[in-house]
């Protein structure tokens, strides 16, 4: 298996982004984007530890006997967050008291020990180190978005401090600040409403790439394509005929409609 | 006093987010919530009491302070392992309801949270053990309200997009914004 860089990037940060698609570490994803300067400390911090975690988990992969290997991942995860919690204490206090206990508790983020488990027990050095920068910058990405959210409706500025005054004001004094979005129920509801987004989107891209496909089969061959309702199943049926002596039809179930049925099915799950 | 402000106006999991994968991921029936709950509970309870133990006549007397982290996950991690093996000897009908989620336990961080919290605080035992065990009734009692509130959101119809992740967010904000009820009654 061989990854380009590119890949890598583009999978860390885009098609598998830590948060918005796998859903992954989101303790720390909901309890630090009150402001954009806490979301971007966090974020660093995040990324370095996973960098260096997934290039010395990668270095030992065939060292660590398989069956203490989550006990051996913790331990060097947390070797590295001890460090960069040290450094985080050293260098810049303000953003060690805005994060609070977080800090140490980057060790149980699931992101990390899933990139542990999922990509640098099976890559080369290299490769897991590139991994861990993309999924890092991927996290913060997200948890910006999240806090410029938050931090903007919240006090109407950004890049304030973490009690929420500073910063560069957005919007004017006819501005009153929704002080909800930096309580827990704003973090809940604004990461709900990203991933709505976010999913409404994926669905878009998967439509378009489906019809595209459609048009491009409809001009080469000479399709007639139809929308029908399967009387007895009530589900959609896309019928796809072609245009020759004789008739190819392609039947293709799109959607169940009936929202009973949906309803049912998930309760039953 | 530890206990109401650990259960209530500062439960866990909506004024702290501590501990919320397990929150949203195990939280789709009330029975499951609840063994979670419970396994979180003797969890929490026991790991306050050994953290603190090791912290303060361990690390302390060697000036080894800073390798908390490191000592803690490594007592919640042998811990859970622990509790992993009794259970499957003595109580299989447990085990097999929470089977996957025992060892996600110790990447919980409520448990080292706590642990950690304790230390910061500078608990005593009594109150660090008082402290690990309603924080993790807190965290007990948030999961199980929730899985309530879950249940009915499988006969909800959300739009498309907000279907599975989203809607279960927003209602958790919704619970959320109930709980910060409680922030008003200072003890």
């Amino acid at each position: 298996m061989k990854n380009t860089i590119r890949d890598i990037f583009k999978n860390g940060i885009i098609t598998n982004n830590p948060i918005f698609v796998q859903l992954l570490g989101l303790c720390p994803t909901l309890a630090t984007t009150t402001s954009v300067s806490n979301a971007l400390g966090m974020g660093a911090a995040v990324i370095v530890v996973l960098a260096f975690s997934n290039l010395f988990i990668s270095l030992l992969r065939k060292i660590i006997p398989k069956q203490i290997r989550i006990a051996a991942y913790i331990v060097i995860i947390s070797g590295f967050v001890t460090m960069v919690e040290l450094i985080v204490k050293a260098y810049f206090p303000a953003i060690d008291a805005a994060l609070g206990l977080f800090i140490p508790l980057i060790v149980v983020n699931c992101i990390i020990l899933a990139r542990a488990e999922a990509f640098a027990s099976k890559n080369g050095p290299i490769e897991s180190f590139l991994d861990g920068i993309a999924t890092g910058i991927g996290f913060m990405l997200a948890l910006t978005c999240i806090a410029a959210v938050r931090e903007l409706l919240g006090t109407g500025a950004l890049f304030g401090s973490a009690d929420g005054t500073g910063g560069v004001r957005i919007f004017g004094e006819w501005f009153s600040p929704a002080s909800i979005f930096l309580m827990p129920t704003g973090a809940f509801l604004t990461l709900g409403f990203i991933i709505a987004i976010v999913q409404k989107l994926q669905e878009y891209l998967e439509d378009r790439a489906r019809k595209k496909s459609y048009e491009a089969d409809a001009i080469a061959g000479g399709y007639h394509e139809t929308l029908m309702k399967d009387p007895e199943t009530g589900k959609i049926v896309r019928k796809t005929v072609k245009n020759t002596p004789s008739p190819v039809i392609k039947e293709e179930i799109i959607e169940e409609t009936a929202d009973e049925e949906n309803t049912a099915e998930r309760t039953a799950e | 006093m530890i206990m109401f402000t650990a259960i209530l106006t500062e439960n866990f999991i909506f004024s702290r987010f501590y501990g919320c994968c397990p929150f949203l991921g195990v939280s789709d029936k009330p029975s499951t919530a609840l063994g979670m709950g419970m396994a979180v509970t003797f969890v929490m309870t026991l790991s306050s009491a050994v953290t603190w133990a090791v912290y303060n006549f361990l690390l302390v007397p060697f000036g080894l302070e800073y390798l908390k982290t490191i000592a803690f996950i490594l007592v919640i991690a042998s811990l859970v392992q622990f509790i992993e093996m009794f259970l499957k000897k003595n109580i299989p009908s447990l085990y097999s309801a929470l089977g996957i989620y025992l060892p996600l336990i110790t990447t919980n961080c409520a448990v080292l949270g706590s642990a950690l919290v304790n230390i910061e605080e500078g608990y005593n035992f009594i109150e660090s053990v008082v402290f690990g065990c309603s924080a993790a009734l807190g965290f007990t009692l948030a999961i199980v309200v929730f899985a309530g509130v879950r249940e009915r959101l499988v006969f909800a119809n959300p739009p498309k997009a907000f279907r599975g992740f989203p809607i279960l967010l927003i209602s958790a904000g919704l619970t959320a914004m109930a709980f910060s009820g409680f922030s008003g009654m200072s003890f």
